[in-house]
C-alpha cells in the first residue's frame, strides 16, 4: 500500500496545481502530460526492451495528425485517438523490423532516417497534410458532455489519459512480456537460448512504444489546436530521449520527472534572458556527466549505498 | 539405450583452420557424457554447432530422431534441449527469483496469453522450489548483478532447468567456482540427472570434477575425437595424456 502513496500524492499535486496557474503556465502542464507519454512510450521500447530509436517524434507526428485530420472532418476524438495509436502500433512493428539485423548506434541512424522521412512526407504531401501550412481548427474533444475548451478542462482531460495510460504501462512491466523485454535488453543471446522469441518481443516493442507515441499526438494535436511538420522533427526527437535519459531509463517514473525537467528548465531560466538556451545545455551535460542513469538512478544508487551500510545478508554455506 | 542425441560427421571450418573435423558421437537418454580436450580442441565451436549459434560446414544433429541441424537456438529450447554458456549470462538488472522465472516463463501457453497471465507467469513456486535446491533462496530479490560469481554461475545453470529440459549441455559448469563448492554442485546435477533423468553433456577443464561427474569422458583434440571410454579408461589413455602433456 504505501508504494502508492508517493504516486497519490504527487497526483494530488498535479490536480491542485493549475488553480494557481496563468493559462500559459496551464498549457505548459498540458504538454508536460503530452510528452510524458510520448515518452513513456520511448522508455518502453529503450529503456525497458533496449531498442534504441530517435524515431519517437514521427510517431508523435503521425498520431497528431490522423487525430487532426479526423476530427477536423467531422470524427469523434474518442475514435481518433485509438485509431491514432492503432496506425502507429502498425508503421511501428515496420520500424522494428530493422531492429532484428542491426543494433545501437546503426539501429540509431535507421530510426533517425525514419523520423526524417516522416518529417519530408509531412512537409510535402500537401494534399493530405496541408504541408508547411498545416491542419488547423482542429476542435477539442468532449468527455461526457464535459467540454474541454478552457485550458483547465483539457490539462484535466490530459492528464486524465495519463494516469489510464500509465496504469495500463504499469500492468503491462509487470506482466510476463515486462520481463521478456528486460531479458531482451540485457542479454538476447541467452533470451533466445531460454526459449525468448527475441524477434517478437523486439517488433511488440517497437510496435507498443510507437503506439503510445501515436496516442500521445491525438492529445497534441487538440491541445495545440494547429499542427504542422516543425514540432515532429529530429530535435523533438532528441528531446524526447532527452527526456527519457534524464528521468532515468528504464525506470517507470523517469519519463515523468525527465518530461518535466527538459520542458521546465527552459522556462526557469528564463531569467538570463538570452543566455538562457546556453545555461540549458550547460546543465543537461554537467547532468548526463554526473548522473548518466539519470535522476532515477541517481536516486537508486543513494539508496544502495545506505542498505549496504546494514548488515550484509548471510552467506552461502557449503556442504563438505 | 536409445540414444537421445546423436552427432554424425559433424565439421566447421575458420578459413583455413579446421575447428571441428568430422566429429561423430552418440549420448544416451539419462547420461552424464563429458566432453575434454585442452584449450583450441573445438569443444565450444562443437556446443555452439550442435545448438544452432554457429551453422556447421558438414553434418547433422539429431535429436530424439529429429533431425536438428540448423535449427535456432529458439526452435532447440522449445525441443527440451537446455545450455549455459562458458561465460556467465544472467540478466544482471533483474532479480535471481525474476532470472529463473523469465527462464521458464516462454514455455507457459501463447505469447498473447502470456500478457494476461499473473506477473509470476505461475511459476512462483517452481522458481522457489529451484531457489531452495541451489540453495539461492537468501538472494531470491536480490539483483542478479550483485550476487557473488559463484551465486551467479548457480543461477546461471539453474536457469537451464526451469524449462524441464530432457538435454541439457553445460560449458564448463566449474569454471571460477569456489573449491567449496564443488561438492554442492557435483551433488546437484547428479540428483537433477537422477530425479529428473536429465541427460547432460558436460565441458570442463576441471579434470577431478568431470571424472566424479561423468559416466562416459569424450576427449578431442584438433577438432577430433582422440579417445572415448569411461573416466578410468580416458584417464589411462597414453593418447589422452599426450595430448595433455605433450611432449
Amino acid at each position: 500500500m504505501t508504494r502508492w502513496l508517493l504516486p497519490a500524492a504527487v497526483l494530488a499535486v498535479l490536480i491542485a496545481l493549475p488553480h494557481g496557474l496563468k493559462s500559459y503556465g496551464i498549457y505548459l502542464l498540458s504538454l508536460w502530460a503530452v510528452y510524458a507519454m510520448a515518452a513513456m512510450g520511448l522508455n518502453l521500447t529503450l529503456g525497458y526492451a533496449g531498442q534504441v530509436s530517435l524515431a519517437q517524434a514521427a510517431f508523435l507526428g503521425i498520431g497528431a495528425y490522423v487525430s487532426a485530420l479526423l476530427t477536423v472532418n467531422g470524427v469523434s476524438f474518442w475514435l481518433a485517438l485509438p485509431l491514432a495509436g492503432l496506425v502507429c502500433f502498425a508503421v511501428g512493428i515496420l520500424l522494428g523490423f530493422p531492429a532484428l539485423r542491426v543494433q545501437h548506434h546503426y539501429l540509431a541512424f535507421v530510426t533517425l532516417g525514419f523520423n526524417a522521412l516522416v518529417f519530408l512526407v509531412l512537409r510535402n504531401e500537401e494534399w493530405l497534410t496541408g504541408g508547411t501550412y498545416g491542419v488547423e481548427g482542429i476542435p477539442r474533444p468532449s468527455l461526457l458532455g464535459l467540454p474541454t475548451q478552457s485550458p483547465i478542462g483539457f490539462y484535466y482531460l490530459s492528464l486524465g489519459f495519463l494516469v489510464v495510460l500509465s496504469f495500463a504501462l504499469y500492468a503491462l512491466l509487470r506482466s510476463p512480456w515486462g520481463r521478456a523485454f528486460a531479458a531482451l535488453r540485457e542479454n538476447p543471446t541467452r533470451a533466445e537460448s531460454l526459449g525468448v522469441d527475441i524477434r517478437a518481443y523486439t517488433l511488440l516493442a517497437f510496435a507498443i512504444g510507437s503506439g503510445v507515441g501515436g496516442l500521445a499526438g491525438a492529445f497534441y494535436a487538440p491541445l495545440v489546436e494547429f499542427i504542422d511538420p516543425t514540432p515532429f522533427d529530429l530535435g523533438t526527437s532528441l528531446a524526447l530521449l532527452l527526456m527519457v535519459v534524464v528521468g532515468g531509463s528504464g525506470y517507470f517514473a523517469g519519463p515523468f520527472l525527465g518530461a518535466a525537467l527538459v520542458m521546465l528548465l527552459p522556462e526557469w531560466l528564463r531569467f538570463s534572458e538570452s543566455l538562457y538556451l546556453l545555461l540549458y545545455a550547460l546543465l543537461v551535460m554537467v547532468l548526463m556527466a554526473t548522473c548518466p542513469s539519470g535522476l532515477l538512478g541517481l536516486w537508486a544508487q543513494a539508496r544502495e549505498r545506505l542498505s549496504r551500510r546494514r548488515p550484509p545478508p548471510p552467506v552461502l554455506e557449503t556442504r563438505t | 539405450m536409445t540414444a537421445l542425441l546423436q552427432v554424425e560427421g559433424l565439421a566447421r571450418s575458420f578459413g583455413a583452420i579446421k575447428a571441428v573435423d568430422g566429429v561423430s558421437f552418440e549420448v544416451g537418454a539419462g547420461e552424464v557424457v563429458g566432453l575434454i580436450g585442452p584449450n583450441g580442441s573445438g569443444k565450444s565451436t562443437l556446443f555452439n554447432c550442435i545448438l544452432g549459434q554457429i551453422g556447421p560446414s558438414a553434418g547433422q544433429v539429431t535429436f530424439e530422431g529429429q533431425q536438428i541441424t540448423r535449427r535456432s537456438p529458439l526452435a532447440l529450447n522449445r525441443l527440451g534441449i537446455g545450455r549455459t554458456f562458458q561465460m556467465l549470462q544472467v540478466f544482471p538488472r533483474l532479480s535471481v527469483r525474476d532470472n529463473l522465472i523469465v527462464a521458464g516463463q516462454e514455455h507457459e501457453g501463447r505469447l498473447f496469453g502470456r500478457l494476461l497471465a499473473p506477473p509470476d507467469a505461475g511459476l512462483g513456486a517452481a522458481a522457489d522450489e529451484m531457489l531452495e535446491q541451489f540453495r539461492l533462496s537468501h538472494v531470491a530479490h536480490q539483483a542478479a548483478g550483485d550476487c557473488s560469481f559463484g551465486q551467479q554461475k548457480l543461477l546461471d545453470i539453474a536457469m537451464a532447468f526451469m524449462t524441464g529440459p530432457r538435454l541439457v549441455l553445460l560449458d564448463e559448469p566449474a569454471g571460477g567456482v569456489n573449491p567449496n563448492m564443488l561438492g554442492d554442485l557435483h551433488a546437484l546435477l547428479r540428483r537433477l540427472n537422477a530425479d529428473r533423468r536429465t541427460t547432460f553433456v558436460v565441458i570442463e577443464h576441471n579434470m577431478e570434477f568431470v571424472m566424479r561427474l561423468c559416466d562416459r569422458v569424450l576427449v578431442l583434440a584438433q577438432g577430433r575425437i582422440l579417445a572415448e571410454g569411461t573416466p578410468e579408461q580416458v584417464r589411462a589413455n597414453p593418447a589422452v595424456i599426450e595430448a595433455y602433456l605433450g611432449d
